[in-house]
């Protein structure tokens, strides 16, 4: 069954057209990319997908429940998570509480019970700390539970950010620019790393990157969009021979 | 020497036991000193002053300094939770057959300002600094100008003869109370997305953080304490009007919450107690007996024009220091630090490193 | 005329009145918003310093109008870049809310300061011979007059200034882009300071004007009248300086006819009543912009 369907999604900003025409079929376990150059709308439709935006037209559907019109914390509670394309961290925060904070919707006490510390507060706090030090364990960061999240090196934030988005238990993690600012050595072993998440958390994967080496290298099919409008779908091999593809995108120089 | 009173303060730190008794040594001297005039009546009124300060800046805290949204509405809240205890001791409440009932009236004046916060939260969902800064004035502005228009509490002349039933115990009480609940707050989900809504608010809505719910709670806890507040000011100051919830005690406590530090409760404690005994010493009075044993030729002329126009210079000062605290420590004394013994032992341990030697960074928190 | 028809024109005449006094504090508070988007909370105090100036120039140097109002709105300028230099400049790229506190302790500083200075509220001299004429029914006052031109002159000055000569357009770049447009060579912290002089020199106008309308001054009084100006700038949309001269003449209509059907202290609660449903229905007001914010 598909896990994630969306049918002619629109969206303006005022007037303008950010987003044309967008159809996607995500089935379960799969990992996608979106690629595209700068202005296409990949970011735009993360947004519309989490909910950060209301699409103008058409239909997002996780698990036949249709996301348009959700808030973004309903939708991340239906268990999809997200990173972003310029870090966005809780930097004053510690490394452990930006992970703690994703466990909200997963935590279950009631106010009055968290007004008192009195409940089920003690038994679901000491759960999400678990939690929370295992993900930072897996992430090498358990070291830094106390660290202030603005503290920590460009790498270990990206990590952080990773973290982050499966503490909410995601079933679809959406990856906004993993691999920006990484060298190619950093991008291989991301590569790996994210092959390995998907495997350990059985996760199914949409990415928007602009590294092709990472795009080619682990995506199962390959979205191309330019100026909100698909412009070809297919495995990367197909992708990197599509003439309109390499007229409009890859044009210019050698694919990687 | 540095590392042996380092070791010294970490040995009192870890004696959390400690935290428990000093309350109820506290508890006992609340109710020790006024039976036996331990302290003089003045001494005990400005302890009392200090106590309701510490509510009131406190739970602001919670929305200016932890959410770091900019409410002006405090004094209005105050106001609310003054005039419902007042009205209900006056003409409700036979407190002077049965003053048990005290501590109904208040606990209303606190619900009815967690009410009106519950209003007040609404407009903090769309819009954020200036312009909640602007909503937040407009309806303190609302409340009073909605007091002042109601002849049956007294319009703009106020309630006057209110009966004097606000006592040391019960302000340690109250004080002891609002700490121990905001602070439980903060130490927990919902504290930590307000924490998350002052960092980030998008992201955290989109790390799954109800932010909606998570602003009514702040604002209800923020406006209730607010309340109690008031009420106990009203019935210590025997006297409410209008006037004394205006702009100027809201920036009272905002001095408070700015000078101890946003987002820290030992921040607010430490505000509120410097900011009240500073402008007590401040008072002309106190400062005329503190430099009487200087040399008349000294103190005759200081007298004369220091001391006696202190009254005024105070508040020419207090704010000043206010600008001077923004510019050059803008998160105040203890700015997003908190004293460790209000730390829940369960969040101190999970922050600390897996080593066996848990590592710790002083008083501290990382966040 | 008909008794009705008088009647609302000497309302109208009133309303025009108190409106030219809030549009001129009403520019200060959005021209430094437009430049900073900061609130600059202290202004309705520079508007009382204004007046204060303008008592002491009038009382203690005995100078007559025209000097008196010059004098004033030289002193009020300066106050105003002081201000902006001390207290705002160093925090410039603090958190918004250490602006806003800051701009909120100056304003009290201010008052109190001014307490200190003068425990008793003053009288400023009737500098002008103020003749009144009957105009079937209506009077009209040369004051009134007065008022009203001096500050509609001084509001075509502004927007002159602002659309047509180098400072202005230098005002309005600054106002769109703070990190690039410097690098065009445009001295940011000098136009930044010739806005701050620029909308306190009018606060000060404001203030003689107002002393001159309501001769009794206190060191309290700017603040209602500087939040009823803020009030206007929000209504005509902040940041914009027409809108701000339409805001104040609305707020000025709204409180002159509340005053003419209800007892006078409703005033200020439709006043922020009015402020909070228009935050509501239309934050950026009547010809401000909506901003959008990017995710």
């Amino acid at each position: 069954m598909a896990l994630l369907v969306a049918t002619r999604v629109k969206h303006y900003f005022g007037g303008l057209c950010a987003v044309a025409d967008f159809n996607l079929e995500l089935q379960s376990g799969e990992l996608v990319g979106v690629i595209g150059p700068n202005g296409a709308g990949k970011t735009t439709i993360f947004n519309l997908i989490t909910g950060v935006y209301r699409a103008s037209e058409g239909s997002i559907r996780l698990r036949d429940i249709e996301l348009v019109g959700k808030t973004p914390h309903q939708i991340t509670a239906l268990r999809v998570g997200r990173t972003f394309q310029n870090i966005r961290l809780f930097r004053d925060l510690s490394v452990l509480d930006n992970v703690r904070i994703a466990h909200y919707a997963q935590v279950r006490y009631s106010p009055l019970e968290a007004l008192l510390h009195l409940g089920r507060y003690r038994r679901e706090e000491e759960r999400i700390i678990e939690n929370s030090r295992r993900l930072l364990s897996i992430f090498k960061l358990e070291h830094l539970a106390g660290e202030t999240a603005k503290n920590l090196p460009y790498g270990s934030q990206r990590r952080l950010e990773i973290a982050r988005a499966l503490a909410i238990d995601p079933e679809l993690l959406l990856l906004d620019e993993p691999a920006a600012g990484m060298n190619p050595n950093e991008i291989d072993q991301l590569m790996e790393f994210i092959q390995w998440i998907r495997r350990e958390f059985q996760l199914t994967i949409l990415l928007i990157e602009h590294q092709m080496k990472l795009v080619m290298g682990i995506c199962e099919r390959i979205k191309v969009l330019d100026f909100g409008e698909t412009l070809a779908e297919g495995p990367p091999e197909a992708i990197q021979n599509d003439p309109k593809v390499l007229e409009a995108y890859l044009g210019e120089g050698p694919v990687g | 020497m540095k590392t042996m009173r380092n070791a010294g303060w970490e040995w009192l730190m870890a004696q959390r036991w400690l935290l428990p008794v000093l309350i109820a040594v506290g508890f006992v001297l609340a109710f020790a000193i006024p039976e036996y005039n331990l302290l003089n009546k003045y001494v005990q009124l400005v302890m009392m002053y200090v106590g309701i300060n510490i509510i009131l800046t406190v739970s602001l805290n919670l929305v200016n300094g932890y959410m770091g949204e900019f409410s002006l509405a405090h004094a209005g809240f105050m106001a609310v939770g003054a005039y419902t205890a007042a009205l209900l001791t006056q003409k409700v409440l036979p407190v002077a057959a049965y003053p048990g009932l005290f501590p109904l009236a208040v606990l209303a004046g606190g619900l009815m300002a967690a009410l009106l916060g519950l209003i007040v939260a609404v407009p903090s969902f769309k819009v954020r600094g200036d312009y909640l800064a602007i909503i937040t004035l407009a309806f303190l502005m609302i409340v009073k100008s909605v007091i002042e228009n109601i002849d049956y509490i007294g319009g703009p002349r106020g309630i006057p003869g209110i009966k004097r039933l606000t006592t040391l115990p019960w302000v340690f009480f109250w004080t002891v109370v609002s700490i121990w609940v905001v602070r439980n707050f903060v130490y927990s989900k919902y504290g930590r997305g307000v924490l998350s809504i002052r960092e980030d608010e998008i992201a955290s809505d989109l790390m799954s953080v109800n932010t909606r719910r998570v602003k009514f709670l702040a604002f209800m806890v923020s406006s209730f304490f607010a309340g109690i507040a008031g009420a106990l000011f009203a019935h210590l100051l025997q006297f409410i009007s209008p006037r004394v919830f205006d702009i100027i005690k809201t920036t009272d406590v905002l001095i408070m919450v700015y000078l101890g530090g946003i987002a820290s409760i030992a921040g607010s404690i430490i505000g509120a107690t410097v900011y009240t005994v500073l402008l007590e010493l401040l008072r002309p009075s106190t400062v005329a007996a503190m430099l009487g044993w200087l040399p008349a030729v000294v103190f005759d002329p200081l007298n004369e024009y220091f001391i006696r126009h202190l009254g005024v210079w105070r508040m020419v000062i207090m704010p000043l220091a206010l600008v001077l605290v923004m510019i050059f420590a803008p998160r105040g004394i203890m700015g997003l630090r908190e004293f460790r013994w209000f730390i829940p032992r369960r969040d101190l341990d999970a922050h600390r490193r897996p080593t066996v030697h848990g590592g710790s960074h002083g008083a501290a928190r990382s966040h | 005329m008909s008794e009705g028809i008088v009647y609302w024109l000497q309302q109208a005449l009133n309303a025009l009145q108190l409106g030219s006094i809030y549009a001129l504090i009403a520019l200060g508070y959005t021209m430094v918003y437009g430049i900073l988007t900061m609130i600059n909370f202290a202004h309705g105090d520079v508007f009382m310093i204004g007046a204060f100036f303008c008592f002491l120039a009038a009382v203690y140097l005995g100078l007559p109008f025209v000097p008196t109002l010059l004098l004033t709105m030289l002193g009020a300028a300066l106050v105003g870049v002081m201000i902006e230099r001390l207290a705002y400049k160093p925090l410039r790229h603090a958190p918004r809310v250490s602006a806003i506190i800051t701009a909120l302790g100056i304003g009290i500083f201010l008052e109190n300061f001014t307490l200190a200075l003068a425990p008793y509220p003053k009288n400023i001299p009737p500098l002008l011979e103020n003749v009144t004429w009957d105009l079937g029914g209506v009077s009209l006052s040369s004051l009134q007059v007065i008022i009203i031109f001096l500050s509609l002159g001084l509001m075509f000055v502004l927007d002159y200034v602002v659309h047509r000569t180098p400072v202005g357009i230098a005002m309005r770049a600054i106002s769109w882009d703070k990190t690039f447009v410097p690098l065009m060579g445009v001295p940011l912290d000098l136009i930044i300071s010739v806005t701050f002089a620029i909308g306190a020199g009018l606060a000060g106008a404001a203030g003689t004007m107002y002393g001159l309308a309501y001769p009794v001054i206190d060191p309290y009084m700017g603040i209602m009248v500087g939040w009823k100006a803020f009030i206007s700038a929000v209504v005509g949309g902040i940041g914009n300086i027409r809108g701000a001269m339409i805001g104040a003449f609305i707020l000025g209509g709204v409180e002159i006819m509340v005053t003419a059907f209800f007892p006078s202290t409703y005033r200020d609660f439709v006043a922020f009543t009015l402020l909070l449903l228009l935050i509501v229905v239309r934050p950026y007001g009547i010809l401000g912009q909506p901003r959008t914010q990017k995710v």
